[in-house]
């Protein structure tokens, strides 16, 4: 008997202005399989799922389903065709009750043609006792956990009788509780007959539960494995393209005087919710300091505290000696505090800028002003191209080059560039490599490294815990606003690191 | 007492155009686009519903009937420029405010225009008998406002197709991933705030006055907006906004028939519509009642 | 062959990226369209042009005759045009849209005939303090809403829209108990209020320009100083851009937006001065809007929000606000000039549409060079 598959993608090429998303990708999945998709960030993954899910029409190439060739060419096809799709950004409406927001578009009517909400939540309760995903039908998205939302996109594909599921990067917002549960989740809905494509580039959770893997790199399918025949470093091989060196190369940490102390911080986000509390740590000289955990534990409040982007509620900062709890943010950087932000595009760079003028943005008004505050634009331009030649940027006309143009990579540069070149006493690193290409990461982390060794006191927060573990010289973790230890780098183990993500302490600290 | 009584038929004259018109930019924002144009609908649906109200009297038509098509013409004329609004806002992703403001600077001088053409003058020729009022000395416009606040709140909020609505204004993404069609919807309520703006306009014209004039509109979409604001974006909201609104303006008429008023200046009561939804604005701050997505382009596709 | 090809689409793409062409473009496009409707309506265009061209050179095509008042008229016209262009593209270069020229137009337009009429008499200064006064009347109008949107982050669009109708009717109330004054008027101005140059009087033929011209060419080089040149517009610019990418780089961000929306309040406070002295001999009790305000957002809009681009457009406005008249006398309805003014703005609203084409052309390179690997 022939091998019944339930989605064969052939020949797949889909471009959008500046790039080629697909390019002639092939992908085939069995029936009742788990099927991974990996590759890094911008590799084209997304964009394939898109296409099946009809969200992206694709400019060449056929799609079978269940051998029948199909035309997916908006949501409802797919969803006709028995496909769903977790989205990695939920698409809830945040206003909408649980119930409303899973049988938004598919809407139980009653005999008037009027909206039945009651039947509705009945329905909804049968889906989430068949399949034992508890949420409470009545809340509104707004109120419950990133979790629980992951859930109810679930019940949405479920509600839809979907045979087919496509999980798009499901586990970047999750603790490792929350992801053992996902597993338990996609690993039950897979012995009940579904087909299920998980979209990531997490090599364990491939091992955990994908029966074949596919990679993907620049758009192109490398190839396609039987996961119990691989090891995860032949997976990252096929994912980067060459043998990944795991590990930097890294001179004996030598710390000196305390120059950044925060002791007992408390910081509400822009609604009053508490996010950071009972905070405390000290950066010296010298060493990088990790701060390692699941997004959405207050990693981004802590750093917008630091650097002064939101009011802080209690505690002190203390950077050098001078306590800056209370200063602008201008005052702050005056104080010597640089700051390379986790959204670049939000808070890093102007896009209409060009690199001339994105490269003064901290110290215009000092470095550059004259007589009646004329900016002497000429002396930018020059600075501009100095760092560009140091820092090796790629841009098309150099310094007068707008940043909106640059890579994402070339765009990190600059703020790198910048940050550094107005030699701060410390450094806040947020996400320093976040979507970047290989080539960019090493240069990064490298630059990073060799700050810490002219003894600029460096704090990193990332949710990339290889890049903790690579980096830093002292780890902590922070769970749910709070740290919960901190150690000498080779004293805690990633294991360690995960437990203390979900909040539990390791032992002999408790 | 009885001079209260005797002025509420003069209230619901005043709020019955601001009701239509905010309804229509309720419903427009809550699908996600933002409807400055208010004021240039009403301006076309006025002067649409006059000029063909005072012909339809010159060539002799029955009252009853050329009020009722007037109002339809003024309807579809709003609604047809409404289109222009909804082209540049949903599928070009141009800027809202400026496309909206150049509907309204469009509408100063299309509709004045179209008076010189059809009457050499800067003005509408004046009819001679509007609306009539029931025996309570009520304008049907009163009972016309009732009736689309009611089927707002029905479509909105008992049917599939509101919730819908509703969705798109605050998370298209995730509207369009159930199947729902994120530009036809937003084109259809960027065009039913045409067709009432073009209403609230012809109800304007053929209640308050009896031609179409420059001034004749004068900020009333302004006031409508500034209900929708006020109103927070929900049909009862909208309604006692525009009421409050509406009462104020009728004030600014007859403050001079009550005597502990007429100290005040009369235009102390149009200045209120604008003042107290300032002062709301400053009040509500940091609270947004605004839909989340509205005034955002939004392309299909893109996540 | 190809190459050439490729060369011309270029060019054409870098033409539809270019603002000034866009701007040029829109103009063209909404004259185009002002001259079918005139078609439409069974008038003669040819007439439409004749009084642009009186109001431009002075020069009348139906008798020959020569009159150098009406280019000097135009001027005159431009002048509030350019200062509520100046309004509205000071606050969109900081990222803000000032709908608001209307109301801070008129504030300083009720405080100039106030203090013309109350005011001491001093020659030569008193017409100079009118016009100080209505600067920072427009000024606080405009930074009321700057300080609400930087503090409480109230839209800056409903804020001045509300505003706007605020000032026509407090100017009402204010101006109803000035002295002598009507319905609609006034007691006449003292001669030391009015901005009347009587050298400009004597070359320009009687013409109504004064001394406001100075002012305006003052404020274009001072717009163009400011934003380009200084440190302050460096950081507005910033602001205008990226207001997160400038708070956190330490740009005093409210401060920025507080100052712009007063400054833009300045100029279009400064046009309603001007507009009170210079054009009228006695204070006006106004019963709606001049609509200044409103249209210099199309003015910036078309002059792409630069300095000497805003000029530009404000003296393309004035000249149709000069053409008026002329119009008028010919048999064409002189509410033409704001059907195409209203759809030059449109127009530039479909302006987003160009990136679109381009996206698309772009597009269609890339997978026509995939398909043919």
């Amino acid at each position: 008997m022939a091998e019944t598959y339930a989605i064969e993608m052939n020949g797949i090429t889909k471009t959008f202005p500046g790039i080629v998303a697909n390019d002639h990708v092939t992908l085939d999945v069995r029936q009742g399989e788990v099927l991974a998709l990996l590759g890094e960030n911008g590799a084209g993954k997304s964009t394939l799922m898109s296409i099946l899910f009809g969200a992206y029409s694709a400019d060449a190439g056929t799609i079978r389903i269940y051998g029948e060739e199909v035309q997916i060419k908006n949501p409802n096809v797919a969803t006709e065709l028995g496909i769903g799709m977790v989205h990695q950004h939920f698409k809830l409406v945040h206003n909408y009750t649980v119930t409303q927001n899973i049988v938004l578009g598919m809407e139980p009517r009653n005999k008037f043609g009027l909206l039945d909400l009651e039947s509705a939540e009945k329905r909804v309760r049968d889906l989430t006792g068949r399949y034992g995903l508890n949420v409470d039908c009545d809340a509104v998205i707004d109120d419950i956990t990133v979790g629980q939302q992951q859930r109810v996109e679930i019940l949405k594909v479920l509600y839809r009788n979907a045979n087919i599921i496509i999980f798009d990067e499901p586990t970047a917002v999750l603790t490792p509780q929350e992801i053992d549960e996902l597993m338990d989740i996609i690993r039950l809905l897979k012995n009940e007959g579904k087909t299920i494509v998980l979209i990531t580039h997490k090599l364990k959770e491939i091992k955990a539960v994908a029966d074949r893997c596919t990679v993907l790199r620049r758009g192109k399918v490398i190839g396609t494995v039987d996961v119990g025949k691989v090891t995860e470093e032949d997976l990252a091989e096929m994912m980067v393209g060459r043998a990944v060196k795991f590990e930097l190369e890294k001179t004996p940490c030598k710390p000196g005087k305390v120059m950044l102390s925060v002791k007992d911080l408390e910081i509400h986000d822009s609604l009053g919710n508490k996010k950071v509390h009972d905070l405390s740590f000290d950066v010296r000289e010298g060493e990088i300091l990790g701060i390692a955990g699941v997004d959405g534990n207050g990693q981004s409040e802590l750093l917008y505290g630091l650097t002064g982007l939101l009011p802080v509620q209690g505690g002190t900062i203390t950077l050098d000696g001078r306590d800056i709890t209370r200063m602008t943010i201008r005052e702050r950087i005056e104080c010597g505090l640089g700051h390379i932000p986790e959204d670049r595009q939000k808070h890093g760079i102007v896009q209409q800028f060009t690199i001339s003028e994105n490269g003064a943005l901290k110290d215009y008004y000092k470095r550059y002003a004259g007589k009646m505050g004329v900016l002497d634009y000429h002396a930018m331009t020059e600075n501009a191209a100095s760092l560009i030649k140091q820092f090796d940027i790629r841009a098309g006309e150099g310094a007068q080059t707008p940043a909106g143009s640059l890579s994402g990579g070339n765009q990190q540069k600059v703020i790198v560039a910048r940050e550094i070149s107005l030699s701060p006493k410390v450094l806040l690193v947020a996400q320093p490599t976040r979507g970047l290409d290989v080539g960019a990461i090493e240069y990064i982390r490298r630059r990073l490294l060799d700050e810490r060794d002219k003894g600029r006191a460096i704090l990193l927060v990332s949710f990339e815990l290889d890049e903790i573990m690579n980096l830093c010289d002292r780890i902590a973790t922070i769970s749910k606003g709070t740290l919960v230890g901190t150690y000498r780098a080779g004293e805690v183990s990633e294991r360690d690191i995960g437990m203390m993500m979900a909040g539990s302490r390791k032992k002999e600290d408790a | 007492m009885s001079l209260i009584l005797g002025m509420i038929p003069m209230i619901l004259m005043m709020v019955a155009p601001i009701l239509i018109c905010a309804i229509g930019g309720m419903i427009s924002e809550r699908s996600g686009v933002t409807n400055i144009a208010l004021e240039g609908l009403l301006c076309f649906g006025g002067c649409s519903a006059a000029i063909a109200h005072k012909l339809f009297e010159l060539a002799g038509v029955s009252h009853s009937l050329s009020i009722v098509v007037s109002l339809c013409i003024g309807s579809v004329i709003a609604g047809l420029i409404s289109l222009i609004h909804a082209y540049t806002a949903i599928d070009l992703g141009a800027d809202q405010t400026i496309s909206g403001t150049g509907i309204n600077l469009l509408a100063n001088g299309a509709t004045i225009f179209a008076s010189q053409i059809f009457f050499k003058a800067d003005r509408t020729k004046e009819f001679q008998m509007g609306m009539q009022t029931d025996r309570l000395g009520i304008y049907p416009t009163a009972y016309i406002a009732i009736a689309v606040v009611l089927l707002a709140w029905f479509v909105l909020y008992k049917l599939p197709y509101g919730m819908h609505l509703r969705a798109c204004g605050e998370h298209p993404a995730a509207a369009e991933s159930v199947g729902i069609n994120v530009r036809r919807i937003r084109y259809q309520a960027v065009l039913v705030s045409g067709i009432l703006g073009g209403l609230a306009g012809g109800c304007c014209v053929l209640t308050q006055t009896i031609q179409y004039t420059s001034n004749t509109i004068n900020g009333k979409g302004f006031i409508a907006l500034a209900a929708v604001s006020f109103g927070r974006w929900t049909p009862l909201g909208v309604t006692l906004a525009s009421l409050l609104f509406g009462a104020a303006q009728a004030f600014s008429v007859i403050a001079t028939n009550f005597g502990a008023l007429r100290v005040l200046p009369s235009d102390f009561f149009n200045i209120l519509p604008y003042v107290i939804t300032l002062v709301a604005l400053i009040f509500t701050s940091g609270k947004n009642y605004a839909p989340l997505d509205v005034g955002k382009p939004y392309t299909k596709g893109a996540s | 062959m190809q190459k050439s090809d490729r060369n011309q689409k270029d060019l054409a793409l870098r033409l539809l990226e270019s603002n000034g062409f866009i701007s040029v473009l829109v103009v063209i496009l909404g004259f185009l369209a002002g001259t079918i409707l005139v078609l439409l309506v069974g008038r003669n265009p040819g007439n439409m042009y004749k009084a642009i061209l009186q109001a431009l050179s002075g020069y009348n095509m139906d008798n020959g005759k020569m009159n150098v008042r009406y280019v000097f008229e135009t001027f005159n016209y431009a002048v509030p045009y350019i200062l509520c262009g100046l309004s509205m593209g000071f606050a969109e270069r900081v990222g803000l849209f000032n709908i608001g020229g209307e109301g801070q137009y008129i504030m300083g337009m009720t405080v100039a005939e106030v203090f013309a009429l109350l005011g001491p008499q001093v020659p030569g200064l008193h017409w100079f303090a009118c016009l100080v006064l209505a600067t920072l009347a427009g000024a606080l109008w405009g930074g009321v809403v700057g300080v609400l949107k930087a503090k409480y982050e109230v839209s800056e669009v409903v804020g001045t829209i509300m505003l706007n109708y605020t000032a026509l009717y407090l100017s009402r109330i204010i101006c109803l108990r000035l002295p002598g004054a009507n319905t609609y008027k006034t007691a006449n101005y003292p001669e030391t209020a009015t901005l009347f140059n009587s050298l400009f009087d004597k070359w320009t033929n009687h013409s109504m320009l004064n001394n406001g011209l100075f002012f305006m060419f003052f404020c274009v080089l001072l717009y163009w100083f400011v934003m380009e040149k200084t440190s302050l517009g460096y950081g507005m610019r910033a602001t205008g851009f990226n207001r997160e990418a400038a708070r956190a780089s330490g740009i005093p961000v409210t401060r920025s937006i507080a100052l712009s929306m007063a400054i833009a309040g300045a100029f279009a406070g400064l046009a309603g001065g001007i507009v009170a002295l210079g054009s009228f001999r006695y204070g006006r009790v106004i019963s709606g809007m001049d609509n200044y305000g409103f249209d210099g957002i199309a003015v910036a809009l078309v002059g792409n929000c630069h300095a000497l681009g805003t000029m530009v457009a404000g003296y393309l406005f004035g000249l149709l606000k000069n053409a008026q008249p002329l119009m008028q006398s010919r048999n064409i309805p002189k509410e033409i000039t704001f059907i195409i003014q209203g759809l030059i703005v449109v127009f530039i609203a479909l302006r987003s549409g160009v990136v679109l084409i381009r996206q698309n052309l772009e597009k269609r390179r890339l997978a026509k060079e995939i398909a043919s690997e």
